[in-house]
């Protein structure tokens, strides 16, 4: 791991259990000493507001957990005895609730952070496959809590997400019934999903660890994308980082709880205040915003088997993105051409949730068969020919020069410190 | 780092304290709603009262409802019953206060302090031995009154501790008579 | 100029057009409805009292809208998730104690089994949930031709009056105009499609037009004690107003919490921007 304990402490009592567990060490090493490019931008404030989105939503959960009933016929009541009787229940909800939306949209930045800076090529992809782990867990996670106010969009979104199990060849059938512990989305299906929806934050939480672990034997990547070459490139953690960190946070839970207390029902839907009718589906059923560019993908392909293997082959190319892309270069501020795909790959994600949030006919249907190959060309395509064709812009020697040249760039840094020679 | 040279706060240090009292503020902000909401709800405090209809009971009978989650004792106490309770003295008892809810915190542990003015007969306590929460057993015990078997604490027949590890006596809900025979609880 | 390197201007141009053009796409999706709201018309735009990051709830209104419900609405459609009591607390229509005692001992409930094993029927308590008109959906539906009218306890919030991204984020999901919008919306003269709609009544504010249940609300039917004209306007907003605190009772204490916290969040972000510029400000980034 980077960066070696120089902990030292006076007190015995530390000192005992220092010698006998270096926790002390570790987390002065890690947490508060770890050199980090000093030149991080505030899209790199989103890992630490995702650990703060997770921390929330269990915490929250834990709590509501204490209130809620995992049974047909009084999920969709407890839910409202929550809301209406428990002290401050109705702020620990929507708190819930809108923290899954919040989780994702930090989630969503996170990557697409990831993407622009190249932070998934070498030595940093098993960093980003522990990412899309940490994606997929999150998805299953976020699928399973809707489910469990018992509302119509919670049942037939259930129905119609398991049953896409049904596409599996020969055991499908067999493999949904399993899923449902019955023939229909029903009590046994709500109760393991409750205990799935508790347990499976916590396998996030190990995930995270090893996506922390990673993250600190290879250290971060930065703007630039150049590696640190030398102890001027870097500062420490602490204060420098944990008190950015700590400003872009204030400001994310602003956004959040402007949700919270002002719009606490816009990003759901208002059909889920209706309590579940397996007789009667829905007239649009929609999920959650966050899935809707995958919901999109799965329905543009009008083939049962293919749009679920469509659907999960668009996070499975993100696995295989760092063998994907051939570019030497890191840095989109580096790659002209790239930088320009990248932004239409971000349009065409939100066009797919757009076309997921309508029904599939006549021109919703083609603009989501148009975004879908899109998506895929993307990945499978231009990026693997960028890196073979483009002629990257010019790049400093290291991340103290590209630093000394922005300052330049602007005209002022009158005051600034000259940061050492460029090192090579 | 925020450390200054001088002993005098700086500007600097200023500005770092106030902006960790500020967080510290909405940490514990945070913390009220977490806690609070384990406190019962609406729903809970909603029932907090009820009312029993006691017409049917009979010299030498007992009941026991149900009132936030305990078991309450109502018994039509007989003539020997109440004679006994009255002939202790308050000086042999373990706990010398009432506790009961309707008089003074203060008021002493006599049979005419433990039930209601004009309706001694009828005594209502707490079904729940105040050692560690079981509920005692009716006309058992060493004094006629109740009998604990978890721990053994013996209870006279105005359901004060007498014997027994049990440190106070049976407490009395706050209840009224609302009519003759309708007592409300709460 | 090299033939490669205008060859390369010419892909940046090209691809600077194709995201401007994703780009404009985007943002007319953005203002275009989600949802394609077919010939059902918008809700009519209501200037209710509890709009806004400061609006609060009427009491009158709710307390009029109250006796509506109960006089009319209440006759066929259930409210299974407000307590008698919760007409009484903060932030609703606030009626004293007393009377809300009074309002719940009109009401019979099904209590029991006391000593003998039976089960009784004795008056409404304040703890009591609303008691519904018919024990079960299957009653309900086949009093009402088959129909099945919806609890009313979280109506305001399982509908949408108003569709679109944009429109929603600016002026919520309109579940209160869309309640006030059917109750004033019965048109006499229904287009003819040339459907047979039986007993359908025809209403432009309702999905598809065609709804089950008649015209409810008529002028003068309610005497409202505070003195207020019934009109069906009055009435309809009325009880759209008690709809809405039904379905959200703590909305008024979410916007005065939500305020603060907002305020809090201010500071404290001012404060840590400064902590962040202070301690940057020696480092060359």
């Amino acid at each position: 791991m980077a960066g070696h304990s120089n902990f030292e402490t006076n007190n015995p009592l530390i000192k005992w259990v220092e010698t006998r567990l270096p926790i002390f060490g570790l987390m002065q090493s890690q947490a508060m000493d770890f050199p980090t490019p000093k030149n991080l931008n505030y899209w790199w404030t989103f890992g630490g507001i995702l650990t703060f989105c997770l921390a929330v939503q269990i915490v929250v959960g834990i709590v509501l957990a204490m209130h809620y009933t995992p049974h047909v016929d009084m999920a969709f009541g407890s839910v409202e005895h929550i809301m209406r009787n428990v002290n401050y229940g109705w702020m620990l909800r929507y708190i819930h609730a809108t923290g899954g939306s919040m989780f994702f949209i930090a989630v969503y930045i996170h990557m697409f952070r990831g993407m622009y800076y190249g932070s998934y090529k070498e030595p940093r992809e098993l960093l980003w496959i522990l990412g899309v782990v940490i994606l997929l867990v999150m998805m299953a996670t976020a699928f399973l809590g809707y489910v469990l106010p018992w509302g119509q969009m919670s049942f037939w979104g259930a129905k119609v997400i398991t049953s896409l199990f049904s596409a599996v060849p020969l055991v499908g059938e067999d493999l949904v019934v399993w899923l449902w512990g019955g023939f229909s989305v029903d009590n046994p299906t709500l109760n393991r999903f409750y205990s799935l929806h508790y347990l499976l934050p916590f396998v996030l939480v190990g995930v995270v660890f090893l996506h922390i672990w990673a993250l600190h034997v290879t250290g971060n990547n930065n703007p630039t994308g150049i590696s640190v070459k030398s102890e001027q490139d870097t500062i420490s953690f602490h204060p420098y980082y944990t008190m950015k960190d700590a400003f872009a946070m204030a400001l994310f839970v602003l956004v959040f709880a402007f949700f919270v207390f002002y719009k606490p029902n816009y990003l759901g839907h208002p059909i889920n205040y209706q309590e579940a009718d397996p007789l009667v589906t829905p007239e649009h059923i929609v999920p959650e915003w966050y899935f809707l560019p995958f919901y999109a993908i799965l329905r543009s392909i009008p083939h049962k088997l293919l749009g679920v293997i469509a659907m999960f082959a668009s996070i499975f190319v993100l696995v295989i993105l760092p063998w994907l892309d051939t570019s030497r270069v890191r840095s989109a501020r580096y790659r002209p051409i790239f930088k320009q795909f990248f932004w239409l790959l971000v349009i065409d994600c939100v066009i797919l949730g757009f076309v997921g949030a309508n029904p599939p006919e006549g021109t919703w249907l083609l603009v989501g068969q148009i975004g879908t190959a899109y998506y895929f060309l993307h990945f499978l395509v231009i990026i693997p020919l960028l890196g073979l064709i483009e002629t990257p812009k010019p790049r400093p020697t290291s991340i103290s020069q590209a630093v000394l040249d922005a300052n330049k760039g602007k005209g002022g840094g009158a005051d600034a410190v000259p940061s050492a020679q460029a090192a090579e | 780092m925020a450390v200054s040279d001088t002993a005098e706060p700086t500007r600097r240090d200023f500005l770092f304290i106030a902006t960790g009292a500020v967080g510290a503020v909405g940490a514990a902000a945070v913390a009220w709603p977490l806690v609070s909401q384990m406190n019962p709800d609406a729903s809970v405090r909603a029932l907090a009262s009820i009312e029993v209809d006691v017409s049917a009971l009979a010299e030498g009978q007992s009941i026991t409802i149900k009132w936030r989650g305990n078991p309450v004792f109502i018994r039509y106490r007989t003539a020997a019953e109440i004679e006994e309770a009255r002939s202790v003295s308050i000086d042999d008892l373990p706990d010398r206060l009432a506790r009961n809810a309707n008089v003074s915190e203060s008021a002493d542990a006599s049979d005419i302090n433990r039930t209601a003015t004009g309706r001694e007969e009828i005594i209502v306590m707490m079904g729940v031995c105040t050692h560690l929460g079981c509920v005692p057993l009716g006309e058992q015990g060493e004094f006629g009154g109740w009998y604990c078997p978890c721990h053994g604490s013996h209870y006279d027949t105005a359901g004060r501790i007498r014997k027994g590890p049990a440190p106070e006596n049976l407490p009395v809900p706050a209840f009224e008579f609302v009519g003759d025979n309708i007592i409300k609880i709460g | 100029m090299t033939a490669a390197s205008e060859g390369r201007k010419f892909t940046m141009t090209t691809l600077k057009q194709l995201t401007a053009a994703a780009g404009f796409v985007l943002a007319a999706l953005c203002i275009s409805p989600v949802l394609a709201a077919g010939d059902t018309h918008e809700a009519k735009d209501v200037d209710f009292s509890f709009e806004g990051p400061f609006g609060n709830f009427d009491r009158g209104e709710l307390q009029r809208g109250f006796q509506v419900f109960i006089e009319v609405c209440g006759q066929c459609h259930s409210m299974n998730y407000l307590n008698y009591r919760n007409l009484a607390e903060e932030g609703g229509p606030e009626f004293p104690e007393d009377q809300v005692k009074a309002i719940a001992a009109e009401f019979m409930v099904m209590d029991g089994p006391d000593a003998e094993g039976e089960m009784f029927e004795r008056p409404a308590k304040p703890s009591d949930f609303f008691v519904a008109p018919f024990p079960n959906v299957e009653a309900a539906r086949a009093s009402n031709g088959g129909a099945y009218p919806p609890d009313l306890s979280l109506l305001a919030k399982a509908r949408a009056g108003y569709h679109g991204t944009w429109n929603q984020f600016i002026n919520g999901a309109g579940g209160a105009e869309f309640i006030y919008s059917v109750l004033t919306g019965y048109e006499e003269e229904a287009p003819d499609d040339g459907e047979d709609h039986g007993a359908l009544a025809y209403n432009p504010y309702f999905p598809g037009s065609w709804i089950a249940m008649p015209q409810p609300l008529f002028e003068d039917m309610v005497e409202y004690a505070d003195g207020t004209t019934a009109s069906v306007e009055q009435m309809s907003r009325d009880v759209s107003a008690f709809l809405m605190w039904a379905a959200e009772p703590k909305l008024e204490a979410r916007k005065r919490i939500g305020f603060q916290v907002i305020i809090y969040l201010i500071v404290l972000s001012g404060l840590l921007y400064f902590v962040k510029r202070k301690i940057w400000a020696n480092v060359d980034h």
